[in-house]
């Protein structure tokens, strides 16, 4: 395995799966629309360039309301799986992540799967569907409510746009700046190498689960009383990449996540 | 597999949402708390880019697919209908006419507000003078040269001395975003009530409701007075 690593060929390691992904670009679509047909119903130039108010406020208000669609779905969704545990780890931040933000702590930080201003960037995307959704509703649907609160409405939509504006920027030029990062969400895998450096937590933690997978298949086949199956079970586990070889049939869990683990430190 | 650490993204997103809620229910001050503050910069701003800052100006609405331009020299109105004397007027013989200059606040029926914005026309009613109204006339109607906006008024309503036909905004020519080169100006009403790029006043013997009104606005506008809305009256 470390030769394989250490070789030109790149080894593709798997970071968003196809549901994740698919919900990332549905929602970046829909809020690329929304930031655009925005800006011409704001903007004095761009609403007397664009004009066409009615049929713009038409598809930025269907927009506004699909816009927590793909995210909802992904998360109640039976293959939303990956997306769940990865908005858990959004959720939490570790020691670690705190001396992320200083160049001088950056190097001694061991990142999961999502750095600190990953994590900041998705928890304001999501709290800004919340509120522009809220927002845009009101604006929209205003009878029920005192024309103070339009007013109000009116102007945490604009404010939030204006931060949307900066914060999507940043996030699209942080993206082509690491390509590696980026093919993560176009292709779905990140080089091995890659992930290894920038999320070694997170790297640990996928290569240990897949041990223990592959122990588990291998421990169901030690099992079974026939060597044959034994045999196959073992031949599934080559195929996995997990140092099939070196995987002590006897005690399988501790051990073969152990050896997997070890067998990757260079 | 779940990762360690404090629920940090969780209190993040709602304090958020939080904020939003509370900038709904007092965003209207803090605008006008900003809008102040910054109206030095703004008033100066040869850039453009205050227009993406949060704060009071104008927006600019067309109800049609662009926004209709006309050089002022190729620019005339029509008086007609129930007078005695209908006429056409250039942009010349309108700006050689008495004006009057009028400062008030603009109110939009949306909720936004542009405080002293400075208008200079001629009133409504030295118009309708020139052409003699006859007894059967109880109402105007207004045409646009985008060739959709239509709005109203009744003659009593024209007669008030805050009602002008505008060709000059805070002391220049009113551009064609602002409805130029000339547009109705009705001080005490909201601002769909102003019709933008006029081309025409007809005298009619009934109101016939503009393109808003037939859209759900009320027919007589009064800041304050209309539209279920409370904003404090602008004239």
């Amino acid at each position: 395995m470390s030769s394989t690593i250490s070789t030109s060929r790149v080894v593709r390691f798997p970071r968003f799966d196809r549901t994740e992904r698919i919900v990332h670009w549905t929602n970046a679509t829909l809020f690329l629309i929304l930031l655009f047909t925005g800006a011409s119903l704001k903007l004095g130039f761009m609403a007397t360039l664009v004009a066409h108010r009615e049929t713009v406020k038409t598809i930025h208000v269907y927009s506004g309301l699909l816009l927590p669609i793909p995210i909802v779905l992904g998360i109640v969704m039976h293959s939303g799986a990956q997306l769940r545990r990865d908005l858990g780890r959004l959720n939490r931040w570790t020691k670690d992540d705190k001396r992320w933000w200083s160049s001088r702590t950056r190097p001694t930080v061991q990142l999961g799967k999502f750095n600190p201003g990953q994590k900041l960037n998705a928890t304001f995307i999501g709290a800004s569907i919340v509120v522009m959704l809220m927002t845009g509703s009101i604006m929209k649907w205003f009878k029920p409510f005192p024309d103070s609160w339009r007013t109000g409405a009116t102007f945490v939509h604009d404010t939030t746009w204006l931060v949307l504006c900066i914060v999507i920027a940043g996030h699209i030029l942080f993206a082509f700046r690491d390509y590696d990062s980026l093919r993560g969400m176009v292709a779905g895998w990140v080089p091995e190498r890659w992930a290894r450096r920038e999320h070694p937590k997170w790297w640990a933690e996928v290569v240990a689960a897949r041990d223990s997978a592959s122990a588990g298949a291998a421990a169901e086949a030690a099992a079974d009383a026939t060597g044959d199956v034994v045999a196959s079970a073992q031949e599934r586990v080559g195929e996995a990449g997990a140092g099939a070889g070196e995987m002590p049939v006897g005690d399988p869990v501790d051990g073969g996540a152990r050896d997997g683990r070890g067998g990757r430190e260079l | 597999m779940a990762e360690s650490g404090s629920p940090i993204g969780r209190r993040v997103f709602l304090g958020l949402v939080g904020a939003g809620a509370v900038g709904v229910l007092f965003g209207a001050k803090i605008q006008d708390a900003l809008s102040r503050a910054f109206s030095p910069i703004v008033s100066k701003d040869g850039t453009g880019l205050s227009a993406f800052l949060p704060l009071q100006g104008f927006r600019y609405y067309s109800i049609t697919g662009d926004f209709p331009k006309r050089a002022p020299r190729d620019w005339q109105m029509t008086v007609k209908g129930l007078v005695d004397r209908p006429y056409t007027v250039n942009f010349a013989q309108l700006t050689s006419m008495p004006s009057t200059t009028l400062t008030k606040d603009f109110q939009c029926v949306t909720g936004w507000r542009v405080p002293k914005v400075e208008w200079r026309g001629v009133l409504l009613r030295d118009l309708l003078d020139k052409a003699g109204v006859k007894p059967a006339g109880k109402a105007l109607r207004f045409t646009s040269f985008d060739g959709a906006y239509t709005e109203s008024l009744t003659l009593d309503q024209a007669r008030r001395d805050d009602v002008i036909i505008a060709y000059e905004l805070e002391h220049k020519p009113i551009s064609s975003d602002h409805g130029g080169p000339v547009r109705l100006y009705i001080a005490p009403m909201y601002g769909y009530k102003s019709c933008k790029w006029l081309d025409g006043i007809e005298v009619t013997d009934r109101v016939i409701p503009g393109y808003w009104e037939d859209n759900g606005y009320d027919v007589d506008g009064w800041v304050g007075r209309s539209n279920g809305r409370d904003d404090e009256p602008t004239s």
